[in-house]
């Protein structure tokens, strides 16, 4: 049980993907400009990490080694239409808020990271530990960074209007406000690593 | 900075010159082409300036306070980034703009690298082009000379949506009444502080002539009607092209070291802002040439760098 707890805090802090393992940073600039697009990314990529590493780490011994990556996608691609069809029957409007960032978890280099790094090598009740906490870790990334944004970048926080006067600084909700900030955060926990070590 | 044993490479030469000696000259350049800005538009110009000047001392103390670094205020460099920033603004901005872009300039724009002689970008200009993109009506909105703040199209502007119909003539543009930016107007102050800067060799020509020619030419070349029938005069006049060439490119953290370099660097410069200018969504393209070819700069340095003696091909 201590193992399992560990497996899935570490995607948390240690191993954060999108500030330590800077993995899935093409999603992350494009989703951020809002908290509940976040959110809703947060949890689709999280259902297809846990739903991916469960079935990879399940066949990991029937899959020939050379032909192992379409495999992996193939699995990967599966969790991701479950997800992407769940969404368009049930949330439409955040499927068409996160448009082509929904299929696109495909090839977000998180999962098909954690497939091999991790879910071709390791028990199943590991890999699904270690693909929640990926998937928690890249959700709150997400989230602080849209945060950041969607106050700093128009004012607000999931949709309602903070400070009345407030003039939002535009360029926060733009590309380069999402470079900017994932650049600043990813400085930061480097810093915390620096003076921990 | 005040460190006092100096280790260099022969010949040990003593000269007055410091960081601070050449900031605080650069300042001084600059002060005239302040105070035209002030003269054309008043008191609120002045106001930016000052603000602009102490959010850049603030930030630049508060942040080395908090890094537990070596505070380098009297060395001017945060001075003069916010002098810079003030004069690449409108005159009639709200104060809390060059408030935040002076803070922009010190944390994104230098101390995020490392301070002083690290950053990549041109703070001050990094803090302009920051603002533009957040707050663009602020920094559009300009006014006519004068104290009772008509608002006013820049030359540029107006010439871009095909609105000009002032005609000014090349002394006031010379002299800088017209609308712009509050150090931008006045060329002719501009080019008696670049003067004493040349004289005192804190600039060299490479970067500005390649600069002014480059664009002289490009803009000679693609008049409105018809090739080789621009008005290159009135180009070189308007916008931030001389304060640009003279103070912003030639930054010695932004900008190559070898002459050869520098003049690349300069044509460079010269070529991205007519593009701006003539093609592209701005009216004024300075500020984004000089950011560009900032970006450039290491690997211009790269391709000039000077072979070692005695090495490489004979």
């Amino acid at each position: 049980m201590i193992k399992l707890s560990a497996e899935f805090l570490k995607g948390i802090i240690k191993q954060n993907p999108i500030f330590v393992l800077a993995l899935g940073l093409c999603p992350v600039l494009a989703v951020s400009t809002s908290v509940s697009n976040a959110l809703g990314m947060g949890a689709a990529a999280t259902f297809v990490l846990v739903g991916s590493n469960g079935i990879i780490s399940l066949i990991k011994n029937v899959v020939p080694d050379k032909i192992r990556i379409p495999c992996f996608i193939i699995v990967i691609a599966t969790f991701v239409t479950i997800a992407e069809l769940v969404m368009k029957a049930y949330s439409p409007a955040l499927n068409r808020a996160l448009g082509i960032y929904v299929p696109l978890i495909v090839v977000n280099c998180i999962v098909l990271g954690r497939a091999e790094a991790f879910a071709s090598r390791r028990p199943l009740l590991d890999s699904l530990a270690d693909g929640l906490g990926m998937g928690a870790g890249f959700t709150l990334g997400l989230m602080l960074i849209s945060s950041i944004r969607e106050i700093s970048g128009s004012g607000k926080l999931l949709g309602y209007a903070l400070l009345p006067g407030f003039q939002p600084a535009l360029m926060m909700a733009l590309p380069p406000g999402a470079l900017l900030v994932i650049g600043v955060m990813l400085g930061f926990f480097n810093l915390l690593k620096g003076r921990k070590e | 900075m005040e460190n006092k044993l100096i280790v260099a490479a022969a010949p040990h030469l003593h000269a007055r010159e410091s960081t601070a000696r050449i900031m605080w000259s650069v300042s001084l350049a600059l002060l005239p082409a302040g105070a035209a800005g002030v003269y054309f538009f008043g008191y609120a110009a002045l106001a930016v300036i000052i603000v602009s000047i102490a959010a850049a001392m603030v930030s630049e103390w508060l942040l080395q306070k908090l890094t537990r670094r070596q505070t380098t205020l009297s060395d001017g460099s945060a001075f003069l980034t916010g002098l810079l920033l003030a004069y690449n603004l409108p005159p009639g901005v709200p104060l809390w703009i060059p408030a935040i872009g002076a803070f922009f300039a010190i944390a994104v724009g230098k101390q995020i690298f490392g301070g002083l002689g690290q950053n990549i970008f041109n703070p001050a200009l990094a803090a302009r082009a920051f603002l533009m993109a957040s707050w663009p009506a602020y920094m559009t909105s300009f006014r006519a000379p004068g104290f009772d703040a008509v608002t006013s199209a820049t030359p540029l502007s107006a010439l871009k949506e095909g609105r000009l119909q002032q005609v000014y003539s090349y002394l006031d543009l010379f002299l800088g009444n017209k609308a712009g930016c509050i150090g931008e107007v006045c060329v002719a102050a501009l080019l008696a502080g670049a003067l004493f800067l040349l004289l005192r060799g804190y600039i060299t020509w490479h970067i500005p002539a390649a600069y002014l020619l480059t664009a002289g030419i490009m803009h000679y070349i693609f008049g409105p009607s018809g090739i080789f029938s621009g008005d290159w005069l009135f180009y070189l006049l308007s916008g931030g092209l001389v304060l640009g060439a003279f103070y912003m490119a030639t930054d010695y953290v932004t900008s190559p070291l070898t002459a050869k370099g520098q003049l690349i660097y300069g044509a460079g410069c010269g070529l991205l802002t007519v593009v701006i200018r003539l093609w592209g969504g701005y009216p004024e393209g300075t500020c984004y040439a000089i950011l560009m070819m900032n970006a450039a700069a290491p690997l211009i340095d790269r391709y000039t760098r000077r072979r070692i003696y005695g090495t490489g091909k004979v």
